[in-house]
């Protein structure tokens, strides 16, 4: 059939299908129902069996790139950008900073011991120092440990990239999605009860944890 | 001919934790003048203005990198011939052969520890 085709096919029409085909990560549904009806219209009414298959072939297609797009968007890439991934990068940033401080605390009181290592008598002193300097050697692992945490947080922000990309790409579909179903966020407050999972955070980051008065303070409201 | 245990050392490394760890490992060893740079730049500047006798850097840092730090070196006329060691968890053979081609004098592998620096500095600087 391709040959027959090409022959009966505008070369505007020609042009047009070639642009898009160049593009096919950013084309978009309705751009190709569009090119759709105009190859249709060049068949002039004349629908060979072979124009059929064509014509259920390209309607199949069209609602294939249909539905995987709702279902792309369904999955709501958005949100991995807008809140999972800056969430992932704050608590792997928080353990690099809570693992450095606890490291320095640890080696502030094994400087302190190291001193007093001189002042007692050598027999002591030596397996004093002896322990001191077995801390420092396992306190190796804040750097290791920091190093390997900035390379997934390089990693991370590839995907971001890369998800962004996606968003980008199908940026309508996603906010036809969230209209449709709007999620729990958009819901008035007092739909808003937590639930059990929902109470599952673990630790909080610095700036969001409560301090222990606040806590008090809470508490003591309920009194 | 003895290690002068006086000498400044001027250790490199972009985690406050880690300088601190080899400055009291060095302070264990009789180093006691030891300098700090958290990445390249900072320590080739120091490198410029004062006399150290040996540097010891890490190789991930930024914005100049230890083995940049290195090329510098070997590249100054005054400083062509100071002792240099890389303390880095770039394990890879490929990070070794880079930083001998570019004339390091000894390479260790984080995490190291205590016997491990007095070895290499003993094979750098000699026995003490």
């Amino acid at each position: 059939m391709g040959a027959g085709m090409t022959a009966t096919v505008p070369p505007e029409l020609v042009h047009r299908l070639t642009a898009l085909k160049g593009r096919m990560q950013t084309v978009s549904r309705d751009e190709i129902a569009e090119v759709v009806s105009s190859l249709l219209a060049t068949m002039e009414g004349d629908l060979s069996d072979d124009n059929l298959k064509l014509y259920a072939e390209l309607e199949s297609l069209a609602k294939y790139i249909t539905t995987a797009k709702t279902e792309i968007a369904a999955l709501r890439p958005d949100e991995i950008t807008a809140q999972h991934l800056p969430k992932a990068t704050d608590e792997l940033d928080a353990i690099v900073g809570a693992t450095e401080e606890a490291t320095n605390s640890i080696l502030g009181a094994m400087e302190s011991l190291e001193n007093l290592a001189g002042e007692l008598p050598p027999e002591f002193g030596e397996k004093v120092s002896d322990a001191v300097t077995q801390v420092y050697e396992a306190c190796n692992f804040q750097d290791i440990t920091g190093q390997r945490i900035t390379k997934v947080v390089r990693a991370l922000k590839h995907i971001e990239e890369k998800v962004d990309a996606l968003v980008a790409a199908f940026g309508d579909e996603i906010a036809k999605y969230k209209k449709a179903h709007p999620d729990a966020e958009e819901k008035p407050a007092e739909e808003q009860k937590p639930s059990d999972a929902d109470l599952l955070n673990g630790p909080q980051l610095p700036d969001d944890a409560s301090k222990q008065a606040e806590i008090d303070a809470l508490l003591a409201s309920f009194d | 001919m003895s290690v002068d245990l006086n000498m400044q050392v001027l250790i490199v490394d972009d985690y406050k934790t880690m300088l601190r760890i080899i400055r009291n490992l060095l302070k264990q060893l009789g180093f006691n003048n030891v300098d700090e740079a958290t990445d390249g730049s900072m320590a080739l500047q120091k490198l410029r203005d004062k006399d150290y006798g040996m540097v010891i850097s890490d190789w991930n840092m930024e914005p100049m990198t230890g083995i940049q730090l290195l090329r510098e070196v070997r590249a100054d006329a005054r400083l062509k011939n100071l002792p240099f060691i890389m303390i880095t968890a770039e394990s890879k053979t490929e990070n070794v052969i880079a930083a001998k081609e570019a004339g390091v004098n000894n390479y260790i592998v984080k995490p190291f520890n205590a016997a491990t620096l007095k070895t290499k500095l003993t094979s750098v600087l000699g026995a003490f």
